[in-house]
C-alpha cells in the first residue's frame, strides 16, 4: 500500500504540469453525467464516476483526476483524496480479471491463506500484482460475503466456491480461460 | 422450530423469484398499496413501531423510533440510506436477500420512504456484492416500468425514486454516518454524533439509514399485523427492554459440515444452530469456540454454546451483543492465537485512521499478535492488549465509531475466556521470553 501510494503522490506533483491528452472520452463523460440528476450535489457523482473510469481503464490514471474534478466542480485534491481513501482504485492497470481470494476469518478456518498462497505461486505474482501477460490480476479479499462457500474467490463477477490448495493450478487456468472470455 | 414457516426467505426457492411476476404473483406489492391507500406515514411508523421490530444492522436500534426522531413538518428533502454495505466477516444475508427477492427489499424500502417522507432513497451496495447490484438494478427497472416507482404511486400523490450507489471495498462504509459520507463522495471518514442522521444526515438533511434486511421485514410487518410478528421471538422484560420479535437470518460458517444461512425466530441458541442447522462440527470434531454474531461481537466458549442468540443473550456472557446474528464455529483444533491475529489483522486494515487510539490500538495488536504468532511473544504483550482492548472505542469513550468496539471484543473475550492457552504458547514458542525487536516506546504512552 504505502509504495503505491508515494508512487502516486511522485505522480501527483507532475499533475498540473500535464498536457497529455485526455483521457475521459465522450463516451465516459456521458456515462458520468448521466448521473447527475440522481443526487443534489456534484461531489457525490465522485464515486460512480471513479467507478465509470475504472470499468473503461481498469484503473485510474492521474490524468483523468483534474478532468473529473473539472465535470464535478471540485479541486483536483478533492477527488484524489477520495480516490486515495479507497485502497480499491489503482494507478496501474489491473489485469482482465480481477480476482480477490478471501482471508477473512471463516474462509481462513477452511483454508483460505492457503488457497491464496497456492495461487499466488501457480500465478507466479504476489498478491496486489498483475501476471506478466496482463491477464490477472492477484488480490485478497476481506469476508466477500461468501463464507457459505469458504474458502472463496471473487474474479470480476465470478464467484469461485469451496477452494482448496490440491485444484489450486485448475483454478489458475481458469482464471487465465476466463481473462481470455472462456470457460465462462 | 419444526413448525417455523420461513417469512424473509418464503420466496427464495422459487424459480426465478427475482423477477416482478414471481414476487406479485406471491401477493408482493400488497403492503406498499394498502400504506399508501389507506394510511398516513404516521399510522406506518407507529405500526412499526408497535412491532419492536430492531435493526437487523449490528446495533438492534428499534426501527419505528428511529423513524419517529425524523423532524416534523421538516421542508424537506428527506433521505433513507439503505445499508447494503454488509461487511462484517462471516455475514452474508443480506447477500442472499438482494439476489434472490429483490423486490421484498424495495417493498420494504418503499414504505419506508413514505413513513418517514423519504422521496429518494439510495441503496449502498458493496462493491464486492455484483449479483445483487444487477439483481437490485433490474428490480428497480421493473418497477419504474410497472408505474411502482417515480411520481404519484397507486394515485397516492407519493413520489419515489430510488438508486444503487455503488461501494468500493471499504468496511467502514458500513458504518452509518462513514456511509454518509461515502454517498457524498468524501472519503468514509464517520462523523462525530450528536447530530445524528436524523437531524443532520445525506447533504445535511433529515436521513434515515436501515439495514436491508430490517426493511425487509416491514412488508410483513403490514400485511399480517404487530402481534403476529410479535409471535415469534424472545418476549420483553420489561418497558425498558424491546424484546428480539420477528424472524431472523442466521448465519453459519467455519468448522461446520453445512456452512449456510437458515432463518428462525429470534433466540435460538448458538448451539441448535451448529448442531441442527449447521450439521454439527465438521470432521467429527469438537467445537472450541464460536463468534456469536460477526467478527466484531466476540467468542463463545463451548461451553457458552447454549447462549440464545437473541438481542440481549451475547451480552450476557461477556460478549458485545448479537451484531449480525453470523455464527463462525471453531474446531478444537483451532490455535486462539490464529483467531486473535486474523481479527486483529482485519481491523487494523479496516480502521478509517481518524481516531488516534483506533488506528493506533488496531495497528499495534495486529504487530502483537503476527510477532506472537512468530514465536517471538512475551507475556507482557497480553498485557499491552488488554490494555489496548480497554482503551479503545466509544463505550471508554475515546473514539467516533463502533468499529473499535469491534476490534476491541475479540481481545477482551478471547484474554478473559482463553487466557492459560494464550501463555501457554507464548511460553512454548519463547520460553525464554527473549525479543529481538522491542515494541516501540510510543505504544506504552497510547495505552498510559
Ligand atoms: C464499523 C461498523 C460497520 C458497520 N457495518 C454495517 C453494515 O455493513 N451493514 C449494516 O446494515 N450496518 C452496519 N453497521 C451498523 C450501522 O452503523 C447502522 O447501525 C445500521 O445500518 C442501521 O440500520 P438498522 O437500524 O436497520 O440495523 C456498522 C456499524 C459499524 C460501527
Ligand atoms: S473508531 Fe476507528 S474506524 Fe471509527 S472513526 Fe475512529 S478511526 Fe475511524
Ligand atoms: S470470511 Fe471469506 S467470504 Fe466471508
Amino acid at each position: 500500500m504505502v509504495p503505491a501510494l508515494v508512487a502516486r503522490l511522485l505522480q501527483v506533483s507532475s499533475m498540473s504540469a500535464t498536457t497529455a491528452q485526455p483521457v475521459l472520452t465522450p463516451a465516459m463523460r456521458a456515462e458520468i453525467e448521466a448521473y447527475f440528476p440522481r443526487y443534489p450535489t456534484r461531489q457525490a457523482v465522485t464515486l460512480p464516476a471513479l467507478h465509470i473510469i475504472n470499468e473503461h481503464l481498469r484503473h485510474v490514471p492521474q490524468q483523468a483526476i483534474p478532468e473529473l474534478a473539472e465535470m464535478l466542480g471540485l479541486s483536483p485534491a478533492q477527488v484524489y483524496d477520495t480516490l486515495s481513501f479507497y485502497g480499491f482504485f489503482k494507478s496501474e492497470p489491473c489485469g482482465k480479471v480481477r480476482a480477490w481470494v478471501c482471508r477473512s476469518i471463516s474462509c481462513s478456518l477452511r483454508g483460505g491463506e492457503e488457497v491464496l498462497e497456492a495461487l499466488s505461486q501457480k500465478l507466479g505474482v504476489a498478491p496486489g500484482h498483475t501476471t506478466a501477460d496482463g491477464k490477472v490480476t492477484l488480490e485478497f479479499g476481506e469476508c466477500l460475503g461468501l463464507c457459505d462457500f469458504a474458502p472463496a474467490m471473487l474474479a470480476n463477477e465470478r464467484v469461485y466456491k469451496n477452494l482448496d490448495v490440491e485444484t489450486a493450478g485448475e483454478v489458475a487456468n481458469q482464471l487465465k480461460l476466463q481473462a481470455d472470455g472462456k470457460g465462462g | 422450530m419444526a413448525d417455523f414457516e420461513p417469512v424473509l426467505t418464503a420466496n427464495i426457492h422459487k424459480p426465478d423469484s427475482h423477477t416482478l411476476a414471481v414476487y406479485q404473483a406471491g401477493g408482493g406489492y400488497q403492503a406498499i398499496r394498502k400504506v399508501l391507500k389507506t394510511m398516513s406515514p404516521n399510522d406506518t411508523v407507529e405500526l412499526v413501531k408497535s412491532s419492536n421490530l430492531r435493526g437487523r444492522g449490528g446495533a438492534g436500534f428499534p426501527c419505528g423510533l428511529k423513524w419517529s426522531f425524523l423532524p416534523k413538518d421538516h421542508p424537506g428533502p428527506v433521505y433513507m440510506c439503505v445499508n447494503a454495505d454488509e461487511s462484517e466477516p462471516a455475514t452474508f444475508n443480506n447477500r442472499i436477500l438482494m439476489e434472490l427477492d429483490p423486490h421484498q427489499v424495495l417493498e420494504g424500502i418503499m414504505i419506508g420512504c413514505f413513513a418517514t417522507r423519504a422521496q429518494t432513497a439510495y441503496i449502498y451496495v458493496r462493491y464486492e456484492y455484483p449479483t445483487a447490484y444487477r439483481r437490485l438494478q433490474q428490480a428497480i427497472d421493473e418497477c419504474y416500468a410497472a408505474g411502482l416507482l417515480g411520481k404519484d404511486l397507486h394515485g397516492s400523490g407519493f413520489n419515489l425514486d430510488i438508486y444503487l450507489h455503488r461501494g468500493a471495498a471499504a468496511y467502514i462504509c458500513g458504518e452509518e454516518t462513514g456511509l454518509i459520507e461515502s454517498l457524498e463522495g468524501k472519503r468514509a471518514w464517520p462523523r462525530i454524533k450528536p447530530p445524528f442522521p436524523a437531524i443532520e444526515g445525506a447533504f445535511r438533511k433529515p436521513t434515515v439509514v436501515n439495514n436491508i434486511e430490517t426493511l425487509a421485514n416491514v412488508p410483513h410487518i403490514v400485511n399480517r399485523g404487530p402481534d403476529w410478528f410479535k409471535t415469534m421471538g424472545v418476549p420483553s422484560t420489561g418497558p425498558r427492554d424491546p424484546g428480539s420479535y420477528g424472524p431472523k437470518l442466521y448465519c453459519i460458517s467455519g468448522h461446520v459440515n453445512t456452512p449456510r444461512c437458515v432463518e428462525l425466530p429470534l433466540g435460538v441458541t448458538c448451539r441448535e444452530l451448529i448442531e441442527v442447522h449447521g450439521g454439527g462440527v465438521w470432521k467429527g470434531r469438537k467445537g472450541k469456540a464460536a463468534i456469536p454474531g460477526g467478527l466484531s461481537m466476540g467468542l463463545l466458549t463451548e461451553k457458552e454454546f447454549d447462549t440464545p442468540l437473541d438481542f440481549a443473550g451475547p451480552g450476557k456472557v461477556g460478549c458485545l451483543g448479537l451484531g449480525t446474528a453470523a455464527v463462525t464455529v471453531m474446531d478444537e483444533t483451532v490455535s486462539m492465537v490464529d483467531y486473535l491475529y486474523n481479527a486483529c489483522r482485519f481491523f487494523a486494515h479496516e480502521s478509517c485512521g481518524q481516531c488516534t487510539p483506533c488506528r493506533e490500538g488496531t495497528s499495534w495488536s495486529e504487530r502483537l499478535l503476527s510477532r506472537i504468532r512468530q514465536g517471538k511473544g512475551r507475556l507482557k504483550d497480553l498485557e499491552i492488549l488488554q490494555s489496548i482492548s480497554t482503551s479503545i472505542g466509544i463505550m471508554p469513550g475515546t473514539t467516533i465509531c463502533g468499529l473499535a468496539d469491534g476490534a476491541a471484543w475479540p481481545l477482551k473475550n478471547a484474554l478473559a475466556k482463553f487466557r492459560p492457552e494464550l501463555e501457554e504458547y507464548i511460553r512454548r514458542t519463547n520460553p525464554t521470553g527473549y525479543q529481538q525487536e522491542e515494541p516501540a516506546l510510543a505504544l506504552v504512552e497510547l495505552t498510559h
